[in-house]
């Protein structure tokens, strides 16, 4: 069979699976519409946890940027995961002990205001619609490599599943096929890795082979191999990198915090029954995701060395262009591979000076990977079933956040609170299918700014939430005043340092002209630190919360007592 | 009230701050330490085909990571029963 029908079967069977999943568990509440009943066993709850965080950027995208990025790729290798640690030890149990559904719900009631919980919803609705635009992009972009439908068909199946199970199941529903969506995509990302590690390396595991040498009998380890290829054609030595040290520092840092402080993350500790089990989660949550997380720069290694080779050929002279292999027609198709022949010589040649020839995409890696190294036409299905998981996993998590946002914080606690639970339910639904209407609009017209605006969603997440929801656990003092004055520093301090370097003057965007050197992806870490310090300041000059939120906030600092989450 | 008494709520409270407070110092010192500050350094020394910062910032303080909230989970749920705070 080829590669299209085999797509086809394997896209096709797992959207069954996830419809007949979404059937399965149908949402019936409020309760379960929201938190899944506060319910899911945390290994499950780990599972989602994963698929959720995991998004069509982290399957297709970051080993390809890696792989471009050499040691500089680590900026998201530990951002990403070292977040969890932050979540695990600061934030999940207490929240989960405190018992609401949102992150809003928790800044409105520990700060006891209006103002607060209304600037955390706002934050949270443009976070998570920031996101979502980029992941419908990504189901268009695999479904029309793949399945050779256009994008705008691609969006709309997408739409289609999504609206399916997140309108029907909510977090229940939603909960549920991310498990199966983790399954997939785990499975398609570690079988062309394996595949590949043992090709290059004969080592069965990607992690080691990274650090393995070579099979071709040479002794060369992987590594100083990549090194000397990359010195050679002009690049920096991949183990390397070329950012400024303070720069990886506070990207890194912006990420994790960012990580912590995002709405969709955090609300899936709200879904377990115990404070206990929100600890236990984080930690397989974590776990599943480091296996991806481990691969990936691997597979990047491995890609790097794979492309060169295959371009460049053995003799580093270039290889024929009328001979070149499929997937670079497959891809030049797409317009993400291009090649000029400078020289003349109708040979192609990739080198980072003024010898090269080709403009390599970094997002197509992981999706062309598998057809540069040779690897039989299923593996390259799997991975396009598993690209569609990890999109879909992480859209239907953002849109429930979205849609409880406003069904919840702002209808229920702000508008109309006399609202009923059905009618509450209703609109959480409404609000979902709008969501959805809307993500797929960004999906099949994207602003030109989606991919800038992902420093937006970590820097806002870190320089707001973050720090208002930390000070809420650990600082029992902590006033209203203080947290808003806060919150809105280092949200204008940050937005108003990124609009200006990717939007008001672009140009400016270099090194010399960036605050301490510090790039917009890392300035969420300065608005952080503003954050806290004007909530300090402020806090200093006006009372401290009044004596039941004192209570209150003693109450979430031990397990015991805890109940399921729940509205009031 | 969950606590005996409020001198065992504020032991139970400092306990689990010194614990973040260790757990945290490991979390910075793999990846922002040994990854990022001190990569360079690291880096002459070797360990299997990688240079050791390097490894670090791209394996080796995601597995520490990883155990770190194993670690703490095991440790908090021993400190909830000491205390008798944990859940039924």
């Amino acid at each position: 069979m080829d590669v299209q029908t085999l797509t086809f079967i394997i896209v096709g069977a797992s959207f069954l699976l996830y419809i007949g999943i979404a059937i399965w568990a149908r949402a019936g509440t409020t309760n379960d519409f929201y938190v899944a009943g506060g319910g899911v066993p945390p290994v499950m709850n780990g599972m989602a946890t994963a698929a959720d965080w995991m998004s069509a950027a982290s399957f297709i995208s970051m080993a390809g940027l890696i792989s471009f990025m050499g040691y500089d790729g680590a900026v998201y290798l530990l951002g990403w995961t070292g977040g969890y640690v932050l979540l695990a030890l600061c934030l999940a149990p207490y929240l989960r002990k405190f018992g609401k559904f949102t992150v809003p719900d928790f800044i409105g009631d520990r700060y006891y205001s209006q103002t607060a919980r209304t600037v955390a919803v706002l934050c949270a609705i443009f976070v998570c619609f920031t996101y979502v635009a980029g992941q419908m992009r990504g189901v268009g972009v695999v479904f029309s490599r793949f399945l050779e439908v256009d994008i705008v068909t691609g969006v709309v199946i997408g739409m289609f599943i999504v609206f399916f199970y997140t309108v029907l199941g909510g977090m229940k529903g939603i909960t549920y096929t991310q498990v199966a969506q983790y399954c997939v995509l785990i499975f398609a990302y570690l079988v062309p890795a394996v595949f590949i590690s043992m090709m290059v390396t004969g080592h069965i595991l990607p992690q080691t082979g990274f650090g393995a040498t070579l099979v071709d009998g040479s002794g060369v380890y992987l590594l100083e191999k990549l090194d000397g290829l990359s010195t050679e054609l002009g690049f920096n030595q991949y183990t390397d990198g070329s950012k400024s040290m303070i720069d990886v520092f506070c990207i890194t840092f912006a990420l994790m915090v960012g990580t912590a402080g995002l709405p969709h993350v955090i609300v899936r500790f709200f879904t377990v029954p115990k404070v206990r089990d929100a600890r236990k989660s984080a930690g397989y949550a974590l776990a599943f995701i480091a296996i991806l997380y481990t691969t990936a720069p691997s597979l990047a290694a491995f890609a790097r060395v794979n492309m060169i080779e295959t371009i460049n050929g053995p003799q580093a002279t270039g290889t024929s262009y009328a001979e070149a292999p499929s997937w670079i027609k497959n891809w030049e198709k797409t317009g993400l591979i291009t090649h000029t022949d400078k020289n003349g010589d109708g040979k192609m040649f990739y080198s980072g000076d003024e010898r090269n020839e080709m403009k390599i995409d970094r997002d197509i890696m992981v999706l062309a990977n598998p057809e540069i190294a040779n690897l039989p036409a299923w593996v390259i299905a799997l991975v396009a079933a598993g690209g569609v998981a990890a999109a879909l996993s992480t859209s239907a998590g953002l849109l429930l956040v979205v849609s409880t946002s406003i069904s919840h914080d702002l209808l229920k606690k702000t508008l109309t609170p006399d609202i009923s639970d059905k009618a509450e339910l209703m609109s959480a639904r409404v609000a979902a299918a709008v969501a959805i209407a809307i993500a797929g609009y960004f999906g099949i017209n994207p602003p030109g700014f989606v991919g800038q605006v992902v420093a937006f969603a970590f820097g806002l997440a870190a320089s707001s939430f973050f720090p208002a929801i930390i000070m809420g656990i650990f600082s029992k003092r902590m006033n209203d005043k203080g947290a808003v004055a806060g919150m809105i520093s280092g949200i204008v301090f940050t937005a108003a340092y990124i609009v200006y370097f990717k939007f008001v003057n672009p140009a400016a965007n270099v090194p010399a002209n960036w605050f301490l050197g510090i790039s917009p992806e890392g300035i969420g870490t300065i608005g952080m630190v503003v954050n806290f310090a004007v909530a300090f300041a402020v806090f200093k000059m006006t009372d401290e919360a009044p004596k039941e939120i004192q209570d209150l906030v003693e109450s979430i600092r031990f397990p015991k007592g805890s109940g399921e989450a729940s509205a009031h | 009230m969950a606590f005996k008494n409020e001198g065992d709520q504020k032991a139970y409270w400092n306990e689990n701050l010194s614990l973040l407070f260790k757990l945290l110092i490991v979390w910075f010192v793999v990846s922002f330490g040994a990854g990022i500050l001190f990569v360079e350094q690291l880096n002459q020394i070797q360990f299997f085909g990688f240079k050791l910062g390097f490894w670090f910032a791209q394996q080796g303080a995601i597995y520490v990571f990883v155990a770190l909230i194993f670690i703490y989970m095991k440790l908090m749920n021993d400190m909830d029963k000491k205390y008798g705070v944990e859940e039924e």
